[in-house]
């Protein structure tokens, strides 16, 4: 697979380390009332669509920056790729 | 023996005599061959046996999809097994052997399967060898693995070098054909980066085997007026003995390239072969098609082939299997076959068609409306008989038959992406469907464009078309005159009439009659179909039989072809050995080596390396008169404890964190608090998981107020970066915070014992003061050594003892060991290596990776009051979880033996004395053992539930595996020194 980088352009997938869905940018608060629940359902319940997938890859042999990648499952067609931190900005993730 | 059956004129170098063995026997044959041509020019038809039955069989095919002809070459450590003849490129001094016989290939003892055929039909396995169980092991399947195996190897090490490479291109045209030569040509010419990759050694495919003429020159000689054309182009890449393997995501192609296959040894400093990796923004596929044969009875024996591979070796090699021939086919090009026969002399006996209203194209005898029905000759063919138009039975004799039952679309790479080909009722064959791999067009007989006038312009126009997505202008060439003829065929898959077996797949050996059974026992879909019977499974993977097998299935459910569909091509095209696929990667190169600063001091010392990870640390020093690794390690370890001790600790990971956030950055990454850290101080710490379950720890140390380095475990270190940058850019987007790994950057030794602070006194510069009361433990600073060499110095210590850590950058390492030594000559300084200091981590009750193993928590490490409540870290909450917060968890204690002779084993579990040594006793596991120098015994560390309450108790390690059965005392993990005053010094 090729991996359009937004910063260094496309980039073969072998230089990349895969984690998963980016729905793990959105960590729970830790304050929470029923935080033990959220961090439960962040940590282990996961869509698993057959079709378009967010999901986060760490350039670990290039620039170390962590991509949010939208995946086709299906065909592995790669519609978007954003850098992770801009969606967890976002998504209001600050400090 | 001379070569009775070759012929005039061919596309071979009858000025170059090359010799070659069979079985032991000597042959010769020319340049140009391959290994079946030249077998074929010997009269030798008898190539191989067959997977099951051992039945004789000779070659089907002229190409890769070869499934009977497949020998050994070569001998010694190049002994190569399961190659086919028809690809294998002869060379002077060639070894072949055949295969799967014994003991000899004419005579085969294990031909007696072929008697007994009517117990291993379809499914045999599944209904023979079931019962009982335990036989399945020891007794079928090594005796299954024993008859059924085809070549064999060496079992000695490849002595040649395989590689891989990168390549890059605009088109990618797979298959050097009418089609993919004229498409090359269109996209050379427009400029574009092109790579054109062949299987063969001899480019233009159809075009060497046919006898047309495209314009004014033979096909073979336009086919070679082109690649000359091409050669010369610098943005042109001709790859021939290159076969694409495979079509991967986003215009990646796999391609095997035979760089040295077709010598007897490769060139000095030239690999055998090499894996390309191929970048395409486009890429065509002209991979032409595939003749399909049609079954009848004993249609197997040695010179039955298809028509269109006995046409190949007439024209290109100039070899004919026989004198006297008949041909057998359903279509127009079987007619093409014998007319070219004719041509160089090959009696054709007579043209057997299917078809009432087939009219012969030259003077042969043609039976139309008629049927193959038997054949005769046990290890070659001598005869067959021909069920007439008129119900008659005639028997002509021949020594070989040529079979044409239409060709398929060579689709396989449209289907590498899970594409599904579409039947075309018109040419009777699958054709590529529209769901192919993004950025593959296809032309040619790949298409099923057939003629070589629409293999030429489809593939012109496809190249150019392919480049105007690119932007590229590319013009079609213009068209030479040549052969255009339609397709007439009429579907034909099998001769219901015959006494013997008609064979689908010879390769595995799949009669119509197992197809049948298969389908009887309602294994009818094309999925069920290929398990059961196995056909398709083959190294071929079903390139001339799937369609045949499929066929008889659609007839017997009542279904279309269309209907029944095809199992799933998938990569690689042909069988690619494993040695290509490592490369490099093999032995001692199998993966980077890392080396720690002090290695080659190290290795001056004799040092035993032990391989941690890539790193290869020391494992021990031993010194001469020492015999055994305990001897070495015990002095190491009491030396150290006595005086002083030196050893390299460069491979923990080392991570610097810097910026205004940087506190409040670890402060989250830790379960303990780091905040409050003051500068020049070193803190433990103990990062989690999410989910609560410890990660890895280490120390961090404040070199400023936004200046940390963080050291992680050797095995961990990637991962714990990894995973501070997935919280520093995904979680906490906007901290002030930098990390980068410097594990690589600094040496550093671990200087350890109650003589360490003197030693370190006589490198650091006097400007530093090291006494207990400026520089006490877990104090840390950027200091000087040797006279103004910057360096760092912790006083941490893993060991127990007064210890520090000092780090210079890597550079100095080497001369930073040896200027350590020399200072330590006076305290009789010892270098100890990764054993040691694992037995001094045991004494001091430090948890390491057996303790850090993934399933363990802070509680279970006796830790639980570490994990701070009043800030937000990574696990923290999920610590709190009830299953992890038992009562009675597991808890690291340390143990011993009773009887101190006893050895206290890791991996042995714990049970209450008394109780039934099984999985629902046990009472917790044996993590780390080590003998204790010190304390003259053996000693371990353990997790044992409720382990804080059961000191003093008595308890039994065992291991039911190895018999293993002793009494241990639960006590502190703290061995040694449990008051830490030692540290402290």
């Amino acid at each position: 697979m090729i991996i359009n980088h937004p910063l260094l352009g496309p980039r073969d997938a072998q230089e990349f380390t895969y984690l998963g869905d980016a729905a793990l940018i959105e960590r729970p608060d830790w304050q929470a009332e029923d935080a033990h629940r959220q961090f439960y359902e962040y940590l282990y319940l996961r869509d698993n669509p057959a079709g378009e997938h967010r999901e986060l890859w760490f350039h670990e042999q290039g620039d170390r920056s962590w991509l949010v990648v939208t995946r086709n499952t299906l065909t592995h067609e790669i519609t978007h790729v954003d850098l992770a931190r801009d969606v967890a900005r976002a998504k209001g993730r600050s400090k | 023996m001379t070569q009775s059956n070759r012929l005039t004129a061919g596309r071979i170098d009858r000025a170059q005599v090359l010799n070659f063995t069979f079985d032991g026997k000597r042959y010769q044959g020319h340049g140009g061959d391959t290994l079946a041509s030249a077998l074929l020019a010997n009269g030798v038809r008898l190539m191989g046996r067959s997977f099951k039955y051992h039945r004789p069989r000779g070659v089907l095919s002229a190409g890769s999809e070869e499934p009977n002809a497949l020998v050994e070459l070569r001998g010694g450590a190049r002994q190569e097994p399961n190659t086919r003849a028809t690809t294998a490129e002869l060379f002077d001094g060639l070894e072949a052997k055949s295969q799967n016989r014994w003991p000899s290939l004419a005579f085969d003892a294990m031909a007696i399967n072929d008697r007994f055929s009517a117990f291993l039909t379809a499914g045999f396995y599944y209904k023979t060898f079931m019962w009982p169980a335990a036989f399945w092991e020891k007794l079928y399947e090594p005796m299954i693995r024993r008859a059924a195996g085809l070549g064999s190897i060496s079992f000695e090490p490849d002595p040649d070098c395989y590689d891989k490479g990168f390549l890059h291109c605009d088109l990618l045209v797979i298959g050097a054909g009418p089609a993919g030569l004229s498409a090359a040509l269109t996209a050379g010419r427009a400029g574009a980066r092109v790579i054109l990759a062949d299987e063969d050694f001899l480019l233009g495919g159809r075009l060497n085997t046919e006898t047309i003429s495209v314009g004014e020159q033979s096909g073979g000689d336009w086919a070679g007026t082109i690649v000359a054309e091409l050669a010369q182009m610098p943005n042109v890449r001709v790859m021939m003995r290159t076969t694409v393997i495979g079509a991967f995501d986003h215009g990646i192609y796999g391609a095997v390239e035979r760089v040295s296959d077709h010598l007897a040894v490769p060139p000095e400093g030239k690999p055998r072969q090499i894996l390309w990796r191929i970048t395409s923004r486009r890429a065509l596929l002209c991979a032409g098609a595939i003749e399909r044969p049609i079954a009848f009875s004993d249609n197997d024996r040695p010179g039955i082939m298809l028509a269109g591979a006995l046409r190949a070796y007439v024209n290109r090699w100039a070899v004919t299997p026989a004198r006297d021939v008949v041909i057998f086919g359903n279509n127009d090009d079987a007619h093409r076959s014998a007319a070219d026969l004719l041509a160089r002399g090959v009696h054709v006996a007579a043209v057997v068609d299917i078809r009432a209203q087939a009219k012969p194209i030259a003077d042969y005898e043609l039976l139309a409306g008629a049927q193959v029905v038997g054949t005769q000759g046990r290890l070659g063919i001598r005869g067959v008989e021909v069920r007439l138009a008129s119900g008659e039975i005639r028997r002509i004799n021949c020594g070989a038959l040529g079979v044409s039952g239409g060709w398929n679309p060579n689709v396989h790479l449209t289907c590498h992406k899970r594409g599904r080909p579409e039947w075309r009722e018109d040419i009777a064959a699958f054709v590529p469907g529209p769901d192919g791999p993004a950025g593959l067009s296809v032309a040619g007989a790949a298409t099923g464009l057939f003629s070589t006038a629409s293999a030429l312009s489809s593939g012109s126009k496809a190249a150019a078309a392919a480049l105007r997505d690119l932007g590229i202008r590319a013009r079609a060439l213009p068209q030479p005159a040549t052969e255009d003829a339609p397709v007439s065929i009429t579907p034909f898959w099998h001769v219901a009439e015959g006494k013997g077996r008609a064979w689908l797949d010879q390769q595995n050996d799949v009669t119509v009659k197992d197809v049948k059974l298969a389908h009887q026992e309602n294994f009818r879909s094309v999925e069920h179909l290929k398990r059961y019977t196995t056909l398709g499974m083959a190294t071929d993977q079903g390139k001339t039989s799937n369609l045949g097998g499929l066929a008889v299935m659609a007839e017997l459910t009542g279904q279309t072809i269309a209907k029944t569909g095809t199992t799933i091509f998938r990569p690689p095209y042909t069988p690619v050995a494993l040695g290509v696929l490592a490369g490099r990667s093999r032995g001692k190169d199998f993966r980077p080596v890392r080396k720690t600063p002090s290695h080659k001091w190290a290795q001056e010392q004799g040092a035993v390396f032990v391989e941690v990870g890539m790193w290869l640390r020391a494992q021990w020093f031993p010194r001469p008169g020492e015999t055994h690794w305990r001897e070495s390690v015990d002095r190491e370890v009491l030396a150290t404890r006595r005086s002083v001790g030196i050893c390299d600790v460069t491979t923990l990971g080392k991570i610097d964190v810097q910026g205004g956030d940087a506190a409040a950055f670890l402060n989250r990454i830790y379960a303990n608090g780091f905040a409050k850290l003051a500068v020049g101080k070193v803190r433990y710490g103990l990062m989690l998981r999410e989910d609560g379950i410890a990660m890895d720890d280490g120390t961090a140390a404040r070199l400023a107020e936004d200046h940390f380095v963080v050291t992680t475990t050797t095995a961990n270190a990637v991962n714990v970066y990894r995973h501070m940058e997935f919280a520093r850019q995904c979680l906490w987007p906007d901290m002030d915070v930098q990390l980068i790994s410097t594990t690589e950057s600094w040496a550093q030794f671990s200087v350890a014992g109650p003589n360490s602070r003197r030693l370190l006194q006589k490198v650091v510069d006097p400007a530093f003061d090291l006494s207990n009361e400026a520089f006490p433990f877990m104090a840390c600073g950027e200091i000087t050594v040797c006279g103004g060499l910057r360096a760092r110095l912790f006083r941490i210590s893993f060991s127990g003892e007064l210890a520090y850590e000092i780090a210079v950058p890597t550079r100095y390492g080497d001369a930073m060991i040896r200027r350590l030594m020399a200072a330590g000559e006076e305290f009789d300084v010892v270098a100890y290596g990764t054993e040691a200091l694992g037995v001094m981590r045991i004494e001091k009750g430090h948890a390491a990776g057996n303790e850090l193993n993934g399933t363990t928590t802070a509680r279970n490490l006796g830790m639980a009051q570490m994990v701070s409540k009043t800030k937000d870290s990574i696990g923290s909450v999920l610590s709190e979880r009830e299953g992890l917060s038992e009562p009675d968890t597991l808890t690291l204690v340390g143990l011993r033996p009773v009887d101190a002779t006893q050895r206290v084993l890791a991996g042995a579990h714990l049970m209450t004395k008394g109780t039934v040594a099984n999985a629902a006793n046990d009472q917790g596991y044996i993590t780390s053992a080590a003998y204790s120098p010190n304390l003259g015994h053996s000693i371990g560390l353990a997790f044992l539930r409720n382990g804080a309450a059961r000191k003093g108790e008595v308890i039994e390690a065992v291991s039911p595996l190895t018999g293993l059965n002793v009494d241990v005392e639960v006590v502190s993990a703290h061995f040694i020194d449990p008051e830490g005053e030692r540290l402290r010094a």
